[in-house]
């Protein structure tokens, strides 16, 4: 028994990285970050508006979210529709209630699915982010890239067109990308992504088309990760939350700005018996002195001028 | 395969020879971060796959990359800010790619010990030279980048083989005597030092390295909320505490710099250390300083003790 000799050869076995996607560097030797009028902590909420169809096929990775039961999974499905029903309009009521200003990652499929609600986020003016054409079109490793190319295009067209801006971020269903992903993105006009989470500030990210930003959107305090990953109480939630602010506040204020992201989907927050849980947080938060609550492109525009890097 | 590994014989938790620490005290305290290097895409190996689903495996790697991006300073910070010093169970490829945290450790007399060369190149299905070859390579890592002479072993991401402790103990002695290569945190049977048969029939001695309080476990596959996680740290503590008054006890805590310096668990893990320390009896130590001190000390009158209690009960 043994194993073929490659596996005791270690070719990445020298400084930095073991690829090239982009350079290592520890968060405390990078210059400190300052955000706007001397805040400390830049507050970044973002909801999902997502679309898992009935007819969910199989892939080598499964559906984060997703139907689990065999067809028709009604169970899965219409909950997770009742995050755009019901429980985005008490998201917005609570963010609206703390002057939270959140961005929105939808599924393209979403605008045609859901026209109100699309009226509503054009009229609110949120910054819309790039999330794929729907929850089962995963960008995952084995996806042909013409294929994921088109997938691109359609979802970021769609938004453009609908909303009327720029659409710079992106979010990928599942939060998976294959190895082309990002120069997919980037090729289409795509400035920051936010799939990657291996930091707790935005860096430089390398493509074949050029640079773009990571914009590390947590996942570990991700309100499905939490509740539905971890099966943690929502009382825990709002713990871990409310801990996580008060500790990078605290560091933000001996090492320069910090970031705190809070991805957020409907059909998880947005039920009757946890939307108590985020007001309590965002209570919490905006009382703090030193939060500043921004967009990511907001965010990404003033860690941009302060590192002199194009976003 | 055989039906039990042989390591080490039945020794009741009850009427053992008192273990002594120094200065009186009653529990040896340790913590073991594991400061690892998970590759994107390494081999593939046949009995254990690295990642779920295909390349790129951006939620694993980056998590783990966070650890050492931003996760390390923090708890190195906060473990020094209570008075402990690590002992690091090391992906020793690491001391090539990410210099910087070696000497920040180094700086603090840290202590290194052998976790393998990557946490994603398993154990399973190497040959015994291969595997003697791999743990060779990270013992003479560690010693090339910190002049430490490698005391411990947890095997890469837990993967053993009927080999693996021998084969630890053999390579330490080959290459520094009796300095390298004595004690094993890969087993869990107990709370103290447990004298341990290897080929060699050197002084070997298992640590207790607990999973119990390991912050992946705990975190990853128990899913434990932060709080709770404080609060099973300080259980753990006293009753360790209360036995060690009769015979000397051990706590580790395993830690990991992508999972305990996450913003959400540092109050917990910060409450836990600061509760411990607070304590006067008890000895905040290394890893390799428990095994010296128990190999010096104590190790003859526990391998008499085992031998005394085969046949069971004295009458």
């Amino acid at each position: 028994m043994s194993l073929d000799k490659s596996y005791l050869e270690y070719p990445q076995r020298s400084y930095g990285m073991d690829h090239e996607l982009y350079d290592w560097s520890m968060l405390t030797d990078r210059p400190a970050i300052s955000w706007p009028d001397g805040k400390k902590l830049a507050l970044w909420v973002n909801l999902n508006i997502d679309f898992f169809p009935l007819n969910q096929r199989s892939n080598p990775t499964g559906v984060p979210g997703g139907m689990k039961m065999p067809y028709p999974d009604l169970r899965h499905f219409s909950l997770r529709d009742y995050g755009n029903r019901i429980g985005i309009y008490r998201l917005f009521k609570a963010l609206d209630k703390f002057g939270v200003k959140p961005t929105i990652a939808i599924n393209g499929v979403m605008v045609e699915r859901a026209p109100y609600l699309m009226d509503m986020i054009k009229e609110r003016g949120d910054e819309v982010l790039g999330h794929g054409w729907q929850m089962d079109m995963i960008h995952h490793g084995e996806v042909a890239i013409d294929e994921e190319r088109q997938w691109v295009a359609n979802s970021l067209n769609t938004l453009r067109e609908r909303f009327e801006q720029p659409v710079t971020g992106w979010l990928s269903p599942g939060r998976l990308q294959s190895a082309n992903t990002p120069t997919l993105l980037k090729e289409h006009g795509v400035e920051y992504m936010c799939d990657w989470v291996n930091d707790d500030m935005p860096y430089a990210f390398n493509t074949a088309a050029g640079a773009i930003t990571a914009m590390p959107l947590s996942n570990e305090l991700d309100d499905f990760f939490i509740l539905n990953n971890n099966l943690h109480s929502e009382d825990s939630y709002a713990e871990q939350i409310m801990d996580a602010s008060d500790f990078l506040l605290s560091e933000a204020s001996e090492q320069g700005g910090r970031l705190l992201a809070l991805n957020i989907h409907p059909w998880m927050l947005g039920q009757p018996h946890r939307i108590g849980q985020l007001e309590r947080v965002l209570a919490h938060i905006t009382s703090l002195d030193g939060v500043w609550s921004a967009s990511a492109s907001d965010i990404l525009t003033v860690w941009s001028q302060q590192t002199q890097q194009q976003p | 395969m055989k039906t039990d590994p042989g390591y080490y014989d039945y020794w009741p938790y009850h009427d053992r020879p008192k273990i002594t620490w120094p200065n009186g005290a009653k529990v040896a305290f340790w913590v073991a971060p594991n400061i690892e290097f998970y590759e994107l895409d390494p081999p593939a190996n046949p009995h254990r796959k690295a990642w779920p689903g295909p390349y790129p495996s951006i939620a694993g790697y980056g998590i783990r990359d966070y650890g050492n991006r931003v996760g390390h300073m923090r708890q190195m910070k906060l473990l020094e800010k209570y008075g402990i010093r690590g002992s690091i169970s090391l992906s020793t490829a690491l001391c090539d790619h990410h210099p910087e945290i070696i000497e920040l450790c180094k700086e603090r007399d840290w202590e290194f010990f052998s976790h393998g060369i990557y946490n994603t190149r398993y154990t399973y299905g190497m040959s015994a030279e291969q595997e003697r070859e791999m743990i060779r390579d990270s013992i003479e890592t560690i010693y090339k980048h910190t002049g430490q002479k490698c005391a411990g072993y947890l095997a890469p991401a837990l993967s053993h083989s009927d080999d693996t402790i021998d084969l630890f103990a053999e390579v330490g002695t080959e290459l520094f005597g009796d300095d390298a290569g004595f004690y094993t945190c890969d087993l869990f049977h107990d709370d103290q030092p447990t004298p341990i048969h290897t080929r060699s029939g050197k002084k070997f001695v298992s640590i207790p390295y607990s999973l119990e309080m390991n912050d992946t476990i705990a975190y990853v596959v128990n899913k434990v909320e932060p709080r709770q996680y404080g609060k099973m740290i300080k259980a753990n503590f006293d009753r360790l505490l209360e036995e060690g008054a009769e015979s000397g006890t051990i706590m580790c805590i395993p830690t990991h710099n992508y999972q305990v310096s996450c913003p959400h668990r540092m109050k917990a893990f910060e409450e836990a250390l600061e509760y411990i320390t607070g304590h006067s009896d008890v000895w905040v130590t290394t890893g390799r300083e428990i095994a010296s001190h128990f190999i010096e000390n104590q190790y003859d009158t526990a391998v008499a003790d085992i031998a005394a209690k085969q046949g069971g009960m004295k009458k």
